[in-house]
């Protein structure tokens, strides 16, 4: 129950988080290009919006209530699967702007709406007839009721047509309705919204030149998917405000799902959605994982159970034995002292969360601007990288240090600031002192440069001298003095107060960003089944029946059926002789050869006692046997009938599976 | 050669391509070569004494379509099957050592060599054919083309490709004389290592693969044995008695199959949890999901209200789903125009009464029926409506191909593997599949059925058109009997009087699909009966046992 509220509430923050997203996105947009209208062509937007196809549901149900609230009452959202031809797109287009107008409008119009919906004459003359009664009757019959929403709505505003996915109309359909709609333009303001998934030449692909000179297009590009996601990510992950956090494993798992697959935002949501499920399902322990306001109550009702379930988490483990012997005890054996240790853990869990994003984003403000990227561009995946295990200890780290180590001097004050500034801004208590630290720092940078200013001039000197000289022997004689006082020289004043913050740096990286493995009581929060995951969001239903044909063994755990290589019993299950038996086949199958060694192979597992006498009925269960099986891979869709030649079977797979 | 390989290369191209890769192997794999070559040397000649069909041809022999000795190869992994119960085999053994090059988790390498071994002979091998009916000089003439290109490439290359013509062209005028074995001594010829070849290898790799996949299907000749199962058999089986044979047969691992299912049938809350938070769930696996999910229905679906579909069933529609759905769970009586406007209704219902739920389980969502693309999308959306809860299976290898990402989205799945291992029992009865007699047996008793009914003279017509295609039944192209024939005939032998009457009695059959009319070349219509001879032998044997 608690669970459920829980889940519930984190699955809303993840939707709305991402319309907000994306309605910033359009707000601009739509007000922009409503402003110009032309007479003769219908003004169009194309929308770019990538082939994260499965989000545009989202993207255009934003769209229309953006455009609902600021531009027209008026809004039709076509889509390709509803309007296999010109008649069902009037019927749908008419029947959305009728009911929308509903919704706007008192009730009183309904039965003027009913009556015109059940004639439907569907023309392009009756929705502007409708259009000018509607303009007309708001106009003069409601004006009280008209003018506090056209305070945001036009004059006379536009109708707006919205295509949600543009390359699946038919071209047909597309163009009647333009050019119909084109001929009444100045009777209707109309506008138009493509929404497209690959590029924009596909208008003029699906098109002809004479429809598209009718259009008015104007481009808009969506924000791209990826930075749908780091906002999500952001969000979500990068907060203590959720108790409930992912591993390093399921993260990777749901990024690459989400860049190697489907670049859909909604499906990485549904990814994270089914994380908290599992988590809350399979993990006992997981009521502990919620507000920490919640945390002491929870804790002291927990059952001897539970506590026992506590006991047996490894982390819990590791931590009971780096303490004393009769703390040890006291932990084993009295649910107290345990709770009251569990709710000293806890804290400290939420406290480590609270320091750990802050310092993560000081981080990534380093080593996001460095060049090649050694921990990474975004900050998922210095984020994943901290989780995997002690980010100081790998390579990138070091490099990435090394890199820091040679920043100018710009770049490293804005950087400084940048964090100071997240620092001030995060919850936690204990970033008094850093924060303090770094703004040391950047007055000590202030100093230098006032001091730099001062040595340039002296500096500068030093060339003067050097033009003095023209013999040559002697020229080169003080430049390599000069290098070597250079290469002895101890570091710039600069370059010690560098070293000196990326120490700093290094030591709250090391301070902090713990990977939560270490952790006592992680398991409670974190949740790190990667493969279940993968199994239920990325399965391979191919790859498991190829492994029960190939090797029943891993499902029938039969001693029998055990096999190594690629050879396969004869005792297992008759589809996986049959199935074995076709691979040796060419295209075509020839059933009576097939049959015939079938039931060699079946009459060999059965062994020599079964004697040639009975061999007449055995003969008929194993044909029988035969045809279930040969009908079953049939089903599966591995062989089909063929008619190029009488009783044989065309096999449909190719290769080894 | 990637170049020449690019247009269309004609056959001497193409070899001098695979060679001159053969060559590109570079050094540390060279090794590798050795040994490969001689592992399909010595498959080679075991392969001989099974194949007799020259070393050449055993390394592509493993992997390849179109090799002529299938049958017997099928025949020999049988008894080896049953020689050797539940055991490795021993690895001298020619067969064993092909089958462990088949398996999966071999190295790639080794697999793509192979691959490529038999490509390249099957080239040579038409190679050779053009070589004897051209002369040399033309082949020559035709190979330096190309080589302009190669020149600017590198140095080496065009060297090597030269030399592979010298070598090309002395094989295409030994040819013409008597036989060799090509490919050994074309691959012994392995260069010194190019340090750019190893990127080049993988691309020539795959299109290795690709080629060797329209090699093994481009002609439609396959060689099987000429067997029929005529011959074999005795008797047919019908539907009956296949039932009653497989209930006698033993079932295999009953209790491990039993474990498996009752670890399915531990997730069952699970999946209830999982469909009430809005995620569809979907089941594949080998192996009949049907019990399973009954199962699931009887232990938890019991108080709610829910949906059953037998997706392979083969009249299944979506409309009739719909049907069922407005008809049965809301009450409502009447007709839609199409099932978009069902559709609709149904989601403007459940949206309206939020207390509606619905549970709906579909065997088989990839059935023939069920997968198109419309119905799919029809009952994705239908899926993600918040308060129907849908949970399927599915069977056939490439059912995920039925579902684009839109689809995906709207229907939401969780997927669960459940191989169960049970035999496919309902889903395989509808099957109309060749091999199976059952087909036999329905239509021989749905022709009786059908014919009794009808006036003698109607019977005497439908015998007549019966007893010409089994006259007949030896043409294989056999159109089917003319109408104007068939009038003659029948007016022969007093069954009709006019024309019209048999058009009358025809529309009939065609209504009982009991023939089937097609328009000839010249127009003329030809009467066919859509059954084959050995039922129609039957039903006429039948007939006039009864006559």
């Amino acid at each position: 129950q608690q669970i459920q509220e829980d889940l519930n509430k984190q699955l809303f923050d993840n939707l709305v988080s991402f319309l907000r997203r994306s309605h910033s996105g359009f707000q601009e947009k739509t007000t922009e290009w409503t402003c110009r209208m032309k007479t003769r062509e219908i003004p169009t937007a194309a929308l770019v919006l990538g082939v994260n196809v499965t989000d545009h549901d989202l993207t255009f149900k934003s769209l229309t209530e953006v455009l609902h609230n600021n531009v027209t009452p008026y809004i039709a959202l076509l889509e390709a699967k509803d309007c296999p031809g010109i008649k069902n797109l009037m019927r749908k287009l008419i029947g959305q702007l009728m009911n929308c107008r509903v919704d706007v409008d008192s009730l009183e119009e309904e039965d003027y709406v009913q009556v015109s919906q059940n004639r439907i004459p569907c023309s392009m003359t009756s929705l502007i007839s409708w259009y000018e009664s509607v303009t007309k009757k708001t106009d003069a019959g409601t004006p009280r009721k008209r003018r506090t929403s056209s305070s945001r709505h036009w004059q006379s505003p536009p109708v707006v047509v919205m295509f949600q996915d543009m390359e699946s109309f038919t071209t047909r359909v597309l163009q009647d309705f333009i050019v119909i709609s084109s001929q009444h333009i100045h009777e209707l303001p109309l506008v138009l919204i493509f929404g497209i998934a690959t590029s924009p030449m596909i208008i003029h692909n699906l098109l002809p030149h004479s429809v598209s000179s009718l259009l008015c297009i104007e481009l808009f590009q969506s924000l791209s998917c990826k930075e749908h996601l780091s906002t999500i990510i952001d969000k979500l992950l990068l907060t203590a405000q959720f108790p409930f956090k992912l591993g390093e494993k399921v993260l990777q798992v749901l990024i690459n799902i989400f860049l190697y697959h489907d670049f859909s935002v909604q499906n990485f949501v549904k990814g994270f959605q089914l994380c908290i499920l599992e988590h809350f399902f399979c993990q006992p322990l997981s009521v502990l994982c919620c507000q920490l306001g919640d945390v002491k109550k929870k804790v002291n009702s927990l059952s001897h159970n539970q506590c026992e379930n506590i006991r047996r988490l490894p982390s819990f483990r590791r931590y009971v034995e780096s303490q004393a012997s009769e703390q040890q005890i006291a932990l084993l054996t009295e649910d107290n002292s345990l709770k009251e240790t569990i709710q000293k853990l806890l804290e400290d869990l939420h406290i480590y969360h609270e320091n750990y994003i802050p310092v993560l984003r000081c981080l990534h403000v380093f080593t996001s601007s460095l060049p090649k990227y050694p921990l990474g561009k975004q900050i998922r995946e210095l984020h994943c990288a901290c989780l995997e295990n002690r980010v100081w200890e790998t390579e990138e780290y070091e490099s990435s240090l090394q890199l820091a180590r040679m920043l100018n001097r710009s770049d490293l004050v804005t950087m400084l600031q940048q964090c100071v500034e997240i620092l001030v801004s995060s919850p936690g208590k204990e970033f008094d002192e850093p924060v303090e630290k770094l703004k040391e720092f950047l007055t000590q940078f202030q100093k230098l440069e006032e001091e730099a200013f001062q040595e340039w001039d002296v500096s500068v000197s030093s060339p003067k001298e050097l033009q003095k000289k023209t013999d040559l022997y002697h020229l080169q004689k003080t430049l390599l003095e000069l290098k070597e006082s250079r290469r002895s020289k101890k570091l710039t004043k600069f370059e010690m107060l560098r070293f000196e913050v990326i120490e700093y740096i290094d030591s709250l990286v090391r301070n902090y960003l713990v990977p939560a493995d270490h952790k006592t009581l992680h398991e409670i929060m974190y949740f790190n089944t990667a493969s279940v995951l993968r199994e239920h969001l990325n399965a391979a239903p191919r790859i498991a029946l190829h492994t029960a044909l190939n090797n029943p063994y891993s499902y029938l755990e039969n001693q029998a059926l055990k096999s190594d290589g690629g050879s396969i019993s004869n005792k297992a299950p008759d589809i996986c002789i049959v199935y074995k038996l076709h691979l040796e086949c060419g295209r075509l199958i020839n059933l009576s050869d097939w049959l015939e060694a079938f039931s060699t192979v079946v009459m060999g597992a059965e062994g020599p006692n079964a004697d040639a006498a009975s061999s007449d009925h055995v003969d008929d269960v194993i044909h029988a046997r035969f045809i279930r099986a040969v009908s079953e891979l049939e089903l599966l869709g591995f062989i089909k009938p063929s008619k190029q030649k009488a009783d044989h079977m065309a096999r449909l797979t190719w290769g080894g599976c | 050669g990637v170049k020449v390989r690019k247009d269309k290369a004609p056959p001497g191209d193409g070899v001098r391509g695979f060679v001159k890769k053969l060559a590109d192997i570079s050094d540390d794999e060279a090794q590798e070569v050795l040994e490969e070559k001689s592992y399909v040397s010595s498959l080679g000649i075991s392969a001989q004494g099974s194949a007799g069909n020259g070393s050449g041809v055993s390394g592509g022999e493993v992997y390849s379509f179109q090799t002529p000795k299938r049958s017997s190869k099928m025949a020999e992994l049988a008894s080896e099957l049953a020689q050797t119960p539940g055991q490795s085999v021993e690895p001298g053994h020619s067969e064993g050592s092909e089958k462990t090059a088949k398996t999966p988790q071999n190295s790639s390498k080794k697999y793509t060599f192979l691959l490529l071994m038999h490509v390249f002979n099957l080239l040579l091998q038409s190679k050779k054919k053009e070589a004897v009916s051209t002369t040399p000089y033309r082949l020559r003439k035709r190979l330096p083309a190309p080589d302009l290109s190669l020149e600017s490439e590198s140095e080496y290359s065009a060297s090597c490709s030269e030399e592979e013509d010298e070598e090309d062209q002395q094989e295409a005028s030994t040819l013409s004389s008597g036989r060799k074995t090509p490919a050994k001594t074309k691959a012994s010829c392995t260069p010194p290592p190019r340090n750019t070849s190893a990127r080049k290898n993988k691309k020539d790799k795959m299109n290795n693969l690709v080629e060797e996949y329209f090699e093994a299907h481009s002609s439609s000749k396959v060689l099987t044995s000429d067997r029929m199962l005529q011959k074999l058999r005795k008797r047919r089986l019908d539907q009956q008695t296949l039932h009653d044979l497989l209930k006698k047969a033993p079932v295999a691992y009953a209790a491990e199959i039993k474990d498996l299912n009752q670890q399915h049938e531990s997730l069952f809350s699970k999946w209830m949890l999982q469909l009430h938070l809005g995620f569809n769930v979907v089941l594949y696996g080998l192996g009949s999901k049907r019990d399973l999910l009954e199962k699931f229905r009887t232990s938890v679906l019991q108080d709610s209200v829910h949906l059953v579909v037998n997706g392979y069933f083969p009249s299944i529609t979506v409309r009739s789903i719909l049907n069922s759905i407005t008809e049965e769970v809301l009450n409502h009586t009447g007709t839609f125009r199409s099932p978009l406007d069902q559709l609709e209704f149904i989601i403007r219902r459940f949206r309206e009464d939020s207390s509606l739920e619905l549970y709906v389980l579909i065997h088989n969502l990839d059935s023939h029926m069920l997968r198109g693309e419309r119905s799919q999308q029809i009952l994705a959306q239908l899926s993600s409506l918040p308060s129907v809860y849908l949970i399927a299976s599915i069977d056939h290898i490439n059912a995920p191909l039925m579902w684009d990402q839109a689809k995906l989205s709207l229907y939401n799945w969780l997927w669960y593997e459940t191989t169960t291992f049970k035999p496919y029992v309902e889903e395989t009865s509808y099957e109309n599949s060749l091999l199976v007699q059952q087909a036999g047996a329905l239509a021989l008793s749905s022709l009786t059925h059908v014919l009794r009914s009808l006036t003698p003279n109607a019977r005497g017509i439908f015998r007549l058109l019966a007893q010409y295609q089994l006259e007949n039944k030896d043409i294989p192209s056999y159109p089917g009997l003319s109408f104007q024939d068939f009038y003659q005939q029948c007016r022969e032998a007093f069954l009709v009087n006019s024309d019209l009457t048999l058009r009358a009695q025809l529309t009939e059959f065609r209504d009982h699909k009991l023939i089937r009319t097609k328009r000839g070349a010249d127009g003329v219509e030809y009467l066919l009966i859509p059954v084959d001879n050995s039922t129609l032998t039957d039903f006429l044997q039948k007939e006039e046992e009864e006559v």
